[in-house]
């Protein structure tokens, strides 16, 4: 049994310290592509954010909806139905906005990501690219990295924005909010400094989820069952992690 | 006896394992410039991993592997990236990057390491296109072709960068005899016309004999013969005759190691 703790153990730190080196590799070469290659990240962006805007936009719409359904009826037993709009504003810019956008996004872009690079190992395209003398991790993974964290801040905040509209056309449209009431409560509440937390989560979120989703890629077995668990364990990865982060970065920021 | 720069490659006491599975024991290969050397073996026999090491896609646990006279495990990455510029690898899938179109797999070599102009890579790549017959085909994705076809493409983008030797990995596997015929020719016009070195990985013994200058027949982890086709037909060893013959059993059994058919069939298992 303590064999198999050691054993356990070991290979814990030997793929955390993998993992570590595979970041600080992909730090070292972003600047390079971010400069001379942008047209590798700018078609990336379009894959993971452009593709994303459509399930990132009906979801926002409806938590807003919910938002602005569930404030309405808990506030007016306090007679502060007109401030529905600062609710949704605050729970959609500082947590639901980054949070639900980054589940979204491991969901699907993450998925993407990890099931190409891992297919790409598969059929060799990862080793031919070596045998053309062209770092894999440069030329494929580096621009997807960075790609999802171009994407995944303007994702949260176009969720938030839409969000927001949701809440509205509940609150104002169907519940009768007054919507000078509504928009005048939100901008004296909000303060710049919850914008500020909403776009820290927003990119820790946007690496955590394209740094574990080209990391289960690239390591994942070259084989159907090894780039479909790979791409399993990225969304409920990325879950759990986002998750623990919010929590950090909330409590910092308090 | 030859002087040392006429071997392109040599493979000296080379020892690989995979886990507990040694692949690999002192095997000893040398491979000659501006021919078609072939390396034949049964499945499993460690072909592709021979490539591999070759290229340095794979470190040996022992041994070394000079290429044009550089020991390999001493290059930095630089170093390595630049003598595989040299090399063209043709996988036995072909490999094309699936989100290119024919044309822009043929020119990514050229893409990634040269500052050509446009008109200039397009000259380059429709001439290599021509020359495996796909001129036609510039324009479709990797996902329209035919498995012949890819390979083909595979061909002229391992070409483009004009390397010193050319490395394919069962290039007959799944072909139809037509393809087939075609590749086997292409490898021995691009061979002699370009005056470069080619190492061909297969166990189509047919194919083997009409295109390479030189086979190694490779068997648990050595080498078990070597010589011209010819050679290799008269070889009085049985496991040659067996490999060369497609005969069904001999040296190389044909039943994986498995325990006792009758105790395994009747014994506590079976309930």
């Amino acid at each position: 049994m303590f064999l198999d703790i050691y054993i356990t153990i070991r290979e814990f730190v030997r793929t955390f310290g993998a993992f570590q080196l595979f970041f600080l590799r992909l730090l070292m070469y972003s600047p390079r592509i971010l400069f001379k290659r942008f047209g590798l990240v700018v078609s990336q962006v379009y894959n993971a954010g452009t593709l994303s805007l459509v399930i990132i936009m009906v979801c926002g719409f409806f938590v807003g909806a919910v938002l602005g359904l569930q404030g309405y009826s808990n506030l007016a037993r306090f007679n502060a139905e007109d401030s529905v709009g600062t609710f949704a504003a605050f729970a959609l810019v500082k947590e639901l906005g980054p949070v639900i956008t980054a589940l979204l996004f491991a969901g699907r872009a993450g998925t993407a990501l990890c099931s190409e690079i891992g297919l790409m190992k598969a059929t060799d395209q990862l080793s031919a690219m070596e045998m053309m003398a062209v770092n894999p991790i440069r030329r494929v993974v580096v621009p997807r990295f960075l790609g999802g964290i171009i994407a995944m801040p303007l994702l949260a905040a176009v969720f938030s924005a839409i969000g927001l509209f949701g809440a509205h056309m509940v609150g104002v449209g169907l519940l009768g909010i007054d919507v000078g009431a509504f928009w005048q409560q939100m901008q004296q509440s909000l303060e710049i400094n919850d914008i500020y937390e909403g776009i820290i989560k927003s990119v820790a979120f946007g690496i955590v989820a394209s740094l574990l989703a080209v990391w289960e890629g690239y390591n994942a077995l070259p084989t159907a069952e090894g780039v479909g668990r790979a791409t399993t364990r990225t969304v409920v990865i990325t879950a759990i992690v986002v998750l623990i982060i919010d929590f950090m970065i909330t409590a910092v920021m308090l | 006896m030859d002087s040392p720069s006429d071997n392109l490659i040599e493979v000296i006491d080379l020892d690989f394992s995979r886990g507990h599975r040694q692949i690999f024991k002192g095997l000893n290969i040398e491979i000659k410039r501006g021919q078609v050397t072939a390396i034949m073996g049964p499945s499993g026999t460690g072909k592709t991993t021979l490539l591999r090491l070759i290229t340095r896609q794979l470190i040996p646990h022992a041994g070394r592997i000079i290429v044009d006279g550089t020991d390999i495990s001493t290059l930095n990455q630089a170093d390595l990236y630049r003598l595989r510029r040299r090399f063209g690898m043709l996988f036995q899938n072909g490999a094309l990057l699936t989100d290119l179109s024919v044309f822009e797999n043929v020119a990514f070599p050229l893409h990634e390491h040269t500052n050509l102009s446009n008109r200039l890579m397009r000259h380059v790549v429709l001439t290599k296109l021509h020359a495996v017959g796909l001129r036609g085909a510039a324009d479709m994705m990797p996902a329209e072709l035919s498995g012949g076809m890819a390979r083909r493409v595979a061909l002229a983008r391992a070409m483009v960068m004009d390397p010193d030797f050319l490395i394919y990995d069962e290039p007959f596997v799944g072909l139809d005899p037509i393809s087939m015929g075609v590749i086997v020719r292409l490898v021995r016009r691009m061979n002699d016309a370009l005056g470069i070195s080619s190492i061909l990985v297969s166990h189509d013994v047919d194919e083997i004999s009409t295109v390479s200058d030189c086979s190694y027949l490779i068997s648990d982890g050595k080498v078990a013969a070597s010589g011209s086709p010819e050679e290799l037909n008269r070889a009085s060893s049985e496991l040659v005759r067996q490999f060369m013959h497609g005969m069904a059993d001999g040296p190389v059994a044909f039943h994986f190691d498995a325990p006792d058919y009758a105790e395994q069939l009747l014994g506590r298992d079976a309930e």
